[in-house]
């Protein structure tokens, strides 16, 4: 599709839009508070999505506490103990990577990227965020209700998730939990429309498909799955609430509780898994598919080389796209399938793994003999690929019907998806936050603690994973509060678990020295000058660092060619930015 | 934005999968004559259309696990009129209603596409009127329902999952009838003020001197219209 290189001095096709600059803003609320401009609804949906994660990340360290040093901290109760897991679940998986990945970089890039003056929809892409904000609130609000937040299990599987003997079950925790979800989805919606338009209608001229830089890609793939994914979620999270607050029997079969017989009957809890996952696998993805983009833009602007195989990486990031929605079921090996289910389920799933290996062998090919330079976005994006083939491998495990009904529910699970959806997507944040910086702020971010960070994190999460591989193989099981010494566990663990939780204490400490570093930076940071990676994209060619509303002054830039020319041969410098006309001609002449 | 080309330049564009190709592998935009909005609300739909399909699906599945015998729809949505009970027909009716909707509507946006100002106003108000009236039957069938004692967690003639299924997704859709005839009325007046003649900007167009949001939102309503249909199938007739 499409050609790659376009000839030197080509003539660009006319303007099909006209180029029209979005609304001004007027008045100091209007420009920073309620703005329309996607480069600061992208600071606010990074910064809630940033504040909100630091909750998370402070819940692990409880549930730690609890795991390491079983009955020294009498505060966690068991009750609490379920309360934190769920809050922390899903506040990473949704309200951190989704949003970051999606409101945050989506935001910021998207319009900067395709030479856009903002998203075709300012007024509905700031709604957006305020509903997400909104969704954020009803969810941190459930922290102070009576009975607190719901200890269902990120999964909030009925039948259990609405019943009284689950920490908020039969009080607000589980309302306020769907209802935030709900909000967060028609908050997302809004946001997601503006993103898939925006890259498919309001690119500026010489900007196709195949120029586009491959963050947009994923960014732009996710957001599509997005858009079919959460329906399943909005679904089954209105029918659940259904189930709790009118008394209809959606998931709930009859059911006995305490030895008195419930009013429900005749509903099916293996329909919410399916909704659930039908959603859940693709989130997995949504989550991952911008960091794959992100992560070979990274590699490519800091070993100075074009991507190997870029085609190949779109295609692949469609083809993972596409199929994981049919993938759905191998979280459900052990709820009672068909075994016909489980085969093709397992199927499915390892042939995802064929697009995903793909990926991986042209970051390798673009690594190879390439100008590496070890700043730190490279640094986390080299963690990336190591974490990611890790988390995938222990994935090809699960992915097989007989490996996993042993492994299913152990921390093994647990080190799995902490590897492939939680490390390596947030150290493509990281990595991403390093790099784009500079544009965002005008200023670098501190090298020394981002080294420091950089270390205790990479080092430290495996510190963390590593060991709970092994955990989980010995038998030990997810989502239990406190162990004890039970017969089928063959080797004690407890040591082991004390280590993992003093590692995750320090990797924790060492996110709040980023977090400081990020305000640290807003003032003393080195001054960045508008283009200090020497990359060709977009972004890095606007009039003004960081940029002005629109985006590109008096007129859009003109796009000659694809985002990974660096070390052309003849060129001047290493890298020729996109809306650079001039090839240069090989030294040598043309073949 | 609006749909002015500024320059043409190619000769004519190719047809068929070699347009197709050619499109996608252009610059600026995927679909050549698409505008922003049109292109939302597009996509808007498709993300709509998993949440029916999935509220579709939920429904199917609810009904063939209880073990319990789901109640007769025609008898239960029966009208007694003149000593007889009529199966289905309120809902003959209401479907008819809402088929006609479509058709004001698509009448409204040939008038749009001509810039005939009133028509189009009136057909919209039609089309508005026609939706309230749907509405209206929506909410008389929903309480004579509920005086026959069917309730979300109950009903007197079997499966409890029947009112459950049926009050979400009629409410459902009825909620995307309601909010259409909002619109519909905005848009209207809008119309009728001559607002699309002007240059002028609002929230609810780009001020470009169009019709747009008329054609927008018979996309809407027709798709609305499309969903029934399939309820009606799937609730109604099954
Ligand atoms: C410092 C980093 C982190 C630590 C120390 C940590 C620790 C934990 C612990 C101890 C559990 C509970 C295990 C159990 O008892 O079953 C857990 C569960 C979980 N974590 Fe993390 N986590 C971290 C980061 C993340 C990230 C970045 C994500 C994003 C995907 C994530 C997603 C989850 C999910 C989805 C669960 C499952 C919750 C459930 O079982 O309902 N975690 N984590
Ligand atoms: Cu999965």
């Amino acid at each position: 599709m499409g050609d790659i290189r376009h000839e030197a001095n080509a003539e660009l096709p006319p303007l099909e839009v006209p180029d029209v600059m979005p609304p001004h803003a007027h008045g100091w609320w209007a420009k920073y508070v309620f703005s329309q401009d996607a480069k600061y609804i992208a600071v606010q949906y990074a910064c809630t999505a940033l504040a909100i994660g630091l909750v998370a990340l402070v819940l692990s360290w409880l549930m730690r506490l609890q795991l390491g040093f079983p009955g020294v901290f009498d505060f966690i109760t068991p009750e609490a103990y379920y309360q934190f897991i769920t809050m922390h679940g899903m506040i990473m998986v949704i309200y951190l990577l989704t949003a970051i990945f999606l409101g945050g970089f989506g935001n910021y890039l998207i319009p900067l990227m395709v030479g856009a003056r903002d998203m075709v929809f300012p007024f509905v892409n700031m709604l957006s965020y305020w509903i997400y904000l909104l969704a954020v609130l009803v969810l941190v609000a459930s922290f102070f209700v009576p009975g607190g937040p719901t200890g269902a299990g990120w999964t909030l599987y009925p039948p259990q998730a609405i019943l009284s003997g689950t920490p908020g079950g039969q009080q607000a925790g589980i309302v306020l939990m769907l209802v935030s979800l709900i909000l967060f989805i028609i908050g997302f919606t809004m946001g997601g429309l503006n993103y898939v338009v925006t890259v498919l209608q309001a690119r500026t001229r010489g900007m196709t498909m195949m120029r586009l830089p491959l963050t947009i890609w994923g960014i732009f793939t996710a957001t599509v799955m997005a858009l079919l994914a959460f329906p399943a979620l909005f679904v089954a999270c209105v029918m659940m609430l259904f189930d709790r607050l009118l008394g209809t029997s959606f998931f709930m079969p009859m059911l006995v509780e305490m030895g008195e017989k419930l009013s429900y009957g005749g509903g099916s809890p293996i329909a919410f898994q399916h909704l659930f996952w039908f959603f859940g696998h693709p989130e997995v993805y949504i989550v991952a598919l911008p960091a794959f983009g992100i992560v070979s833009d990274l590699i490519a602007v800091h070993a100075r080389k074009n991507i190997f195989g870029y085609r190949m990486m779109v295609w692949a990031i469609v083809i993972i796209g596409a199929l994981s929605f049919v993938v759905w079921a191998h979280h459900m090996y052990v709820s009672g399938m068909h075994p016909w289910f489980g085969y093709f389920f397992a199927t499915t799933t390892l042939i995802i793994a064929v697009p995903t290996a793909i990926k991986v062998y042209n970051w390798v090919l673009t690594l190879w003999r390439g100008d590496i330079h070890l700043t730190l976005p490279m640094l986390f994006a080299l963690a990336f690929i190591v974490t990611f083939v890790n988390g995938g491998l222990t994935g090809l495990f699960l992915g097989n019907v007989v490996v996993d009904v042993p492994l299913s529910d152990t921390m093994f699970v647990v080190a799995h998806f902490h590897m492939v959806m939680g490390v390596a997507p947030i150290m493509v944040i990281f990595g991403a936050i390093y790099h784009w910086y500079p544009k965002i702020t005008g200023r670098m971010l501190n090298e020394a603690m981002g080294q420091v960070h950089f270390w205790v994190t990479f080092l430290g999460a495996y510190a963390i994973f590593f060991p709970m591989h092994y955990v989980g193989l010995v038998g030990v099981p997810r989502r239990y509060y406190e162990l004890g010494e039970p017969a089928f566990i063959s080797t004690p663990v407890g040591g082991l678990n004390a280590f993992i939780s003093v590692a995750a204490l320090i990797v924790g400490a060492a996110q709040i020295l980023f977090l400081f570093n990020l305000g640290w930076s807003l003032r003393h940071g080195r001054d960045a000058g508008s283009n200090p990676w020497r990359a060709t994209s977009l972004e890095w060619q606007t009039p003004d660092t960081p940029p002005r509303h629109g985006n590109w002054g008096e007129s859009l830039p003109l796009v000659y060619r694809w985002a990974y020319d660096y070390s052309v041969p003849g060129a001047a410098e290493d890298f020729i930015a996109q809306n650079d006309p001039v090839t240069p001609e090989p030294p040598g002449g043309r073949l | 934005m609006a749909d002015v080309t500024l320059k043409k330049t190619s000769p004519e564009p190719p047809e068929g999968l070699a347009g197709f190709v050619a499109d996608w592998s252009s610059d600026q935009r995927a679909f050549k004559q698409v505008s922003w909005g049109k292109a939302m609300m597009w996509i808007l739909l498709l993300s709509d259309t998993f949440i029916f399909g999935i509220f579709l699906v939920a429904y199917m599945v609810a009904r063939s696990s209880t073990p319990e015998t789901w109640p007769n729809a025609s008898e239960v949505f029966a009208l007694h009129i003149g000593g007889a009970d009529i199966p289905l027909i309120l809902i003959a009716i209401m479907t008819f209603v809402l088929i006609s909707s479509s058709g004001t509507m698509a009448m409204a946006v040939n008038s749009a596409y001509r810039r005939a100002r009133g028509p189009t106003a009136l057909l919209m108000l039609a089309t508005a009127l026609l939706g309230a009236c749907f509405v209206g039957m929506q909410a008389f069938e929903w309480s004579k329902l509920i005086a026959e004692g069917v309730r979300p967690w109950g009903n007197p003639w079997g499966a409890e999952q029947f009112g459950a299924s049926f009050f979400m997704i009629t409410g459902f859709h009825g909620t995307h009838v309601t909010i259409g005839v909002i619109f519909l009325l905005l848009v209207a007046h809008r119309v009728w003020r001559g607002d699309f003649d002007l240059d002028r900007r609002s929230w609810l167009s780009r001020g470009n001197g169009d019709y747009e949001s008329v054609e927008i939102m018979g996309l809407y309503w027709h798709f609305v219209d499309l969903v029934w249909v399939f309820i009606f199938a799937f609730f109604y007739l099954w």
